[in-house]
């Protein structure tokens, strides 16, 4: 423990001190609890993504392991190489319990929707249009789980320090704290007691040297 | 505008060409990590990054220096073979991160 100067104004700066720190405790722990609460259905909507993107890619790479069995591969690449439609993407925070997490806004450039054959259909196979399809019908999942698992890490992080915080307000700083009050109150106390002692020593003597008096044991 | 980015094998990341993302295909380690340090950097724009998991095991630790940077979001995706699991472990070490044990 650090060693304190046991007076008043000391024990008045500790009190002050006990009370920040006892009301800032009370805040960081409602804090965390609400982080958790949002943390935990982030996970639970991030594990729900992540199997669904899984299984959505590992469908969309069979699909088009299964057009380039069809095609050359050259062919393939051809075709693919150049997309006509360009991706535009958006990124607000949106605060969480003083966490800034990213929402992504996705817009594509192309006029229709439909339009994501950057292909002639002459010249490739059809299997390579279900491929496309496959792999931009995930891809929406997929930035969403970028989004759920930017927050998850953000928040997690965000989770850490403020437990760490909680901790160590309520088992370092508030009891040394409470000790050190304790310790100037005692000490305070026993300055006390001995000066009252003193004067009623005092005042014996003189009581004594002026009247020879003396109290009856 | 912020631009996405898609980082793996040839064959994994050329079906994203087509959507118009940025793709970076690389299978050499050395070569995708100087890749995912020259594009993370913020004035690159990036705001999202998918990388593939073969790819992300192998740059764990240049993976992690962004798990708290709001931008970018490092994302794995499955390669050709399958999941590896790496996305699912990256998500139980967010828990255990926040919670201090594994609860789920």
């Amino acid at each position: 423990m650090a060693t304190v100067t046991p007076t008043r104004m000391v024990l008045n700066q500790m009190k002050g001190r006990l009370t920040t720190a006892q009301r800032g405790h009370k805040l960081l722990k409602d804090k965390r609890d609400e982080l958790m609460r949002q943390f935990l259905d982030v996970v639970r909507r991030n594990k729900e993504l992540r199997l669904k993107v899984e299984a959505g890619l590992t469908e969309a790479f069979a699909a088009l392991s299964v057009a380039g069995s069809v095609m050359s591969p050259e062919m393939l690449e051809q075709s693919l190489l150049y997309p006509r439609q360009s991706v535009e993407l958006g990124v607000e925070f949106n605060n969480v319990m003083s966490v800034n997490v990213p929402v992504y806004d996705f817009k594509t450039k192309s006029a229709e929707s439909g339009d994501i054959f950057p292909y002639g259909l002459a010249q490739t196979s059809g299997e390579l249009d279900d491929a496309m399809g496959a792999i931009s019908g995930v891809f929406e999942d997929m930035l969403e789980l970028a989004q759920v698992e930017k927050t998850m890490q953000l928040l997690a992080s965000e989770i850490e320090k403020t437990r760490r915080r909680v901790n160590a307000l309520e088992y370092v700083m508030i009891p040394e704290y409470q000790a050190n009050i304790k310790y100037i109150t005692a000490k305070l106390q026993e300055n006390e007691n001995s000066t009252k002692v003193r004067l009623i020593k005092v005042k014996e003597m003189v009581l004594e040297k002026a009247h020879d008096f003396k109290y009856a044991d | 505008m912020h631009k996405i980015g898609v980082m793996g094998r040839r064959e994994t990341v050329i079906g994203f060409k087509a959507l118009g993302l940025d793709v970076f295909p690389t299978s050499d380690i050395t070569e995708a990590r100087h890749t995912l340090r020259r594009i993370a950097k913020p004035e690159e724009n990036y705001a999202i990054i998918y990388v593939e998991e073969n790819l992300a095991k192998e740059l764990w630790s240049d993976i992690s220096r962004y798990k708290d940077a709001p931008t970018p979001a490092i994302i794995l995706i499955p390669g050709r073979d399958g999941s590896l699991g790496l996305g699912q472990s990256a998500l139980q070490e967010a828990v255990e991160r926040a919670v201090g044990s594994n609860i789920l």
